[in-house]
């Protein structure tokens, strides 16, 4: 993710900071009591001895130097500079985060213990568990992957039909205004029943959730293009399929990839249920399975992987959208 | 870049396209409004000459942009009959090319891409692109061709309109209110240049305006239409060498003459 606050942009005449980076001080003061409250406190731990400890408090103390000692070069350095300078505050909430979760978890067990976990588990459990949860990952990015793609795919070309054909429309309106708003997850006990794997039958659940949104704003997408367009093109010898593929289409794009972006969330909720309750892999099989074992690191270790690669996904989406939107003004930034 | 005074001729209309021959016959044409039939062109009957620059004036709403869509061939007409060159008229055809009032450029193309909708439309782009260039060059605009229809003026837009549709190398080219929506300064240069190019490439043209000044500056015949349903009231040959002056003294008459043809003629401020 790039962070592009719109200020730091907008100051190119400030071609040196201030002589003292003053937040980048306040959060080296920050890391500094994480990195105290994490080695000075005894963990109180009845069940696990944590081993990461050590390791985490010495970290923190990195952190704290390399804040001190950028509050005083940064300003020096205009590259940097421009990235960092708003993002101080960002890094004293970060490290005073850090210093308050070690207190109320290892250090003081203000939080009920085994549910609520200090830094140090969930790095062990990163260290311990990685292959298992990598395993995890790609098992669900690649169930997601052949959902996603069909859906997309058979939403489209369903969105295209409803825009353009009065004939399609006559038949598949209907069965989408049925089906569609159903949510995709009621058809799962069926799913499982019908189809021959558990796989088959989660990618074609995630393509019903992804095709839906994607169907409707094409259609709608296509609807509302300017029929002057057509116009233009019919008057300069244009053919039906050149109205389609290069009027209808692009021009609908907008809101094709709204639709997009909306079946993307809607196949991460069908995503994770589907792997918790019939697919043996992927992220939701992990958290359920830590769930089995009670093994509350691990769960929490799996849902911020799972927040990082949802939160990928839809950055990448966003960056294929401005690449082929760049005509487009005004459109957000993700 | 190619050199403007090799490229005039040569490129954009070789061999030589004169101007179509325009034939509308007792033409009549009614919309359906709420089922019931809004008439929007009684009887009218009309004929243009290969080269001709026909002004067609009226107040606004009266019909004149849907003639204009039936010459181009993008409505049959209710009844009546149109003719280019003798054939009759079934459909859209590059020949006979359209300038809206809006641009109606394709935001998602660069300014190139949009004059070359014609030629890409047809298979013929890949062979002919040095017409793109020459078109844009025509209008002025070939420092611009990467830049996307949100970076233009509304001038800038409409000249980009117009080298898409010259790319065609249209025999007939139908305006429909192209300065309409310019300001008064870059209307003012946009006539100019709107003569230049037509006296250049020998096209036929029609132009739908309800700019009185416009007409007379442009044309050599103005047709003049009642309101809705239109119906011809008047044609007035404008008998004038180009360049035109806006306050030429047998201008200025001609003016009071149509504006009175057009019930505003007592009009003052």
């Amino acid at each position: 993710m790039s962070h592009s606050l719109p200020f730091a942009r907008e100051a190119p005449l400030a071609f040196r900071g201030p002589a003292l980076w003053w937040s980048g001080l306040l959060a080296a003061s920050a890391w500094a009591l994480a990195a105290f409250v994490t080695h000075h406190f005894p963990d109180q731990s009845e069940i696990v001895e944590w081993t990461q400890t050590g390791h985490i408090a010495v970290a923190q103390g990195a952190i704290a130097v390399t804040f001190l000692v950028l509050a005083v070069t940064a300003p020096l350095i205009p590259p940097l500079w421009r990235r960092i300078q708003g993002l101080g505050p960002w890094f004293v909430a970060l490290g005073l985060f850090f210093a308050t979760w070690q207190a109320v978890t290892a250090k003081f067990s203000l939080l009920p213990m085994p549910f609520f976990v200090p830094p140090q588990q969930l790095v062990e459990v990163y260290l311990d568990d990685w292959a298992r949860l990598g395993e995890s990952v790609l098992a669900s990015l690649w169930l997601l992957a052949r959902g996603y793609v069909l859906g997309s795919a058979v939403g489209f070309a369903v969105g295209i039909g409803l825009g353009w054909s009065p004939r399609f429309g006559y038949w598949a309106h209907p069965v989408m205004r049925l089906v569609g708003p159903l949510p995709a997850t009621a058809w799962l006990p069926l799913a499982f029943f019908l189809f021959p794997s558990s796989a088959s039958a989660s990618t074609f659940l995630i393509a019903l959730a992804t095709g839906f949104p994607v169907a409707v704003l094409t259609w709608s997408g296509v609807a509302s293009v300017n029929p002057d367009f057509y116009d233009v093109a019919r008057t300069l010898g244009a053919k039906p399929r050149f109205l389609v593929l290069k009027v209808a289409i692009p021009a609908a794009l907008p809101h094709v990839f709204v639709g997009l972006f909306m079946g993307l969330g809607a196949s991460f909720a069908v995503l994770v249920v589907a792997e918790m309750l019939g697919v043996r892999s992927g992220l939701g099989w992990y958290l359920s399975w830590a769930q089995g074992w009670a093994a509350y690191g691990n769960m929490y270790a799996a849902l911020l992987v799972m927040a990082l690669m949802c939160s990928g996904l839809i950055t990448l989406l966003f960056q294929a959208r401005d690449r082929l939107l760049s005509w487009q003004k005004g459109v957000v930034k993700w | 870049m190619v050199n403007a005074a090799t490229l005039d001729r040569s490129l954009l209309s070789a061999p030589l396209a004169p101007g179509a021959a325009l034939d509308v016959r007792g033409v009549s044409h009614h919309y359906q409004l709420k089922g019931a039939p809004l008439p929007v062109l009684d009887n009218v009957s009309l004929t243009a000459a290969p080269g001709e620059f026909v002004a067609l004036l009226g107040p606004s709403g009266c019909g004149k942009s849907t003639l204009l869509r039936l010459v181009a061939g993008l409505e049959p007409p209710t009844q009546g009959e149109l003719s280019v060159d003798g054939a009759p008229i079934t459909g859209p055809d590059p020949s006979r090319v359209v300038v809206f009032q809006d641009p109606t450029l394709y935001p998602w193309r660069t300014v190139w891409r949009n004059a070359a909708l014609g030629l890409e439309a047809r298979g013929l782009l890949r062979s002919q692109r040095s017409r793109v260039d020459a078109a844009l060059e025509l209008v002025g605009l070939n420092g611009f061709a990467d830049a996307y229809p949100h970076q233009l003026s509304g001038g800038m837009a409409q000249r980009a309109a117009l080298a898409r549709a010259l790319v065609n190398e249209p025999r007939l080219l139908i305006l429909d209110e192209p300065l309409g929506k310019l300001d008064s300064l870059t209307r003012i240069a946009m006539q100019g240049e709107l003569v230049r190019l037509w006296q250049r490439e020998g096209f036929t043209t029609l132009l739908v305006t309800h700019d009185v000044e416009e007409a007379l500056l442009l044309a050599t015949r103005v047709v003049v239409f009642s309101p809705r349903p239109a119906r011809i009231t008047a044609e007035i040959p404008v008998d004038l060498a180009y360049p035109r002056h806006r306050d030429d003294a047998r201008l200025v008459k001609l003016r009071r003459e149509v504006l009175a043809l057009l019930g505003v003629g007592d009009a003052t401020v």
